[in-house]
């Protein structure tokens, strides 16, 4: 290890870091997209009077819940292309690992968000003659999603950090490129500390945003 | 779709014997982590909710700051990092001379990770109680300390068992993590085997129903605790 905090080696490397970021950042974002999606249909599965739906819905959550993601992004990484009978590329595989895995994370809050809507609400819209998907699209789900705001955006944040475990299949992300740059130029002090301190700023921001979200749109 | 199956490969040594091994690993990290972390979160829970200002905001900075940075990166921090930061000697006995450099690395950094998930729950139980308690204690004659000992904290551990057990099932999901830097846990080992034998169908669901297994064991578990401990009179344990 050299002596003294290089701070040349972060500059240098900025733009290479950069290209990480953006795949965190793009990973990040499709899978919040994908998990919520996911999340709702989930939901409404646990929910719906349909015992096979329900079931499904239950078990899905509690299988995904008691699994480590580290776990789950090596089982697509390894399934996928299997499945698929050719090579998809880390990134969709992994992609896809985190739509599934976090859809079971989104399912519990938006069913918690669901239930927080009075049941009088239902009624309501049931006496003036809309139907469940009528009743879910213009009277429940509106009310649910800006009850859940908060609580989506922070597992958001959770969502972004947890993207950092593509490590393991070595997909280039922010991390990786740091890793990369820290074992090249023998820089580890340096890079690893710059990620922890992006990271960390990132998600504070994120979260004290957030929180004053919550204030400003409490129902 | 082209796949050999071949599940007897699961009791064939060596991987039968790296199977158990990864589990107990497993096990063994995420129950030393959580001694750690239930220790160390429980101080700097009561840490945020006593009326000193520089104990809160200790006790907040220290919640911000393992809070908002990735598991990974906080590994990989303890690993490589953290002994560079030590006097020579320090550092050189972290790096070379500590029993099991990988494991306790990872036991310390999964239990100060958790400890501030833990922290919160504490402070959220404490909370919860409400400051009459607080108060009556104090107008009793008891001391800070007592009040905490004898009154908050009794009742804020009855009232929050439910996450603190799936904090704990967290912390055995989590120990997965310490494979970067080279523990051979359960995750680890299965991952070992797809590499040596291509049998991944194989050597990924031991692994799933092994974590399930775990889940459903304490879960089974906590639930009888949950019952047992479940403070009288409160809404929010009846209700479930």
């Amino acid at each position: 290890m050299t002596s003294g905090f290089d701070w040349q080696v972060i500059v240098k490397n900025l733009p290479f870091l950069w290209t990480g970021m953006q795949t965190t950042l793009l990973l990040t974002v499709l899978a919040i997209s994908g998990g919520i999606v996911g999340g709702t249909i989930l939901a409404l599965c646990r929910l719906s009077k349909f015992s096979v739906l329900s079931w499904f819905g239950g078990s899905y959550v509690n299988f995904f819940r008691s699994m480590p993601l580290i776990l789950v992004i090596f089982w697509f990484y390894f399934l996928v292309p299997i499945v698929l009978g050719r090579p998809v590329g880390g990134f969709y595989s992994v992609l896809i690992a985190f739509i599934l895995f976090e859809a079971a994370y989104y399912c519990e809050i938006i069913r918690a968000g669901i239930a927080s809507v009075g049941r009088g609400q239902v009624y309501a819209a049931q006496a003036v003659g809309l139907n469940y998907f009528q009743i879910m699209r213009y009277i429940i789900l509106p009310q649910a999603f800006r009850n859940m705001v908060p609580i989506l955006l922070t597992q958001g944040i959770i969502l972004f950090q947890d993207t950092s475990l593509v490590y393991v299949v070595g997909l280039h992300d922010f991390l990786v490129t740091a890793d990369i740059v820290a074992n090249r130029d023998v820089r580890l002090i340096e890079m690893y500390s710059t990620v922890a301190v992006v990271y960390f700023v990132m998600c504070l921001l994120g979260s004290l945003g957030v929180r004053r979200l919550q204030r400003k749109y409490a129902l | 779709m082209q796949y050999n199956w071949n599940w007897s490969i699961l009791l064939q040594e060596p991987y039968y014997g790296w199977i158990w091994s990864g589990f107990s690993w497993t096990l063994a990290t995420g129950c030393a982590a959580w001694v750690i972390a239930i220790s160390l979160g429980s101080v700097i829970g009561v840490m945020r909710t006593t009326q000193v200002p520089i104990l809160r905001t200790i006790g907040t900075c220290y919640v911000e700051l393992f809070r908002n940075i990735p598991l990974l990166v906080q590994m990989f921090l303890w690993y490589f990092v953290f002994p560079e930061l030590l006097s020579k000697d320090a550092g050189m006995w972290v790096k070379r001379e500590m029993p099991m450099p990988e494991y306790s690395t990872a036991v310390v950094c999964l239990g100060t990770y958790h400890a501030s998930r833990v922290a919160e729950q504490v402070r959220a139980g404490i909370e919860s109680i409400g400051q009459g308690q607080r108060y009556a204690g104090l107008a009793m004659g008891l001391t800070p300390v007592q009040v905490y000992r004898y009154v908050l904290l009794p009742v804020s551990y009855r009232i929050i068992v439910p996450p603190l057990t799936s904090d704990f099932l967290g912390i055995i999901k989590n120990s997965s993590l310490a494979l970067t830097i080279g523990v051979l846990e359960l995750t680890a080992q299965t991952r070992q085997i797809e590499e040596y034998t291509f049998q991944g169908f194989e050597a990924f669901t031991t692994a799933t129903v092994l974590y399930i297994v775990v889940t459903a064991v304490v879960m089974a578990m906590m639930r009888v605790v949950e019952k047992k401990t479940a403070v009288p009179g409160m809404l929010s344990l009846e209700a479930k």
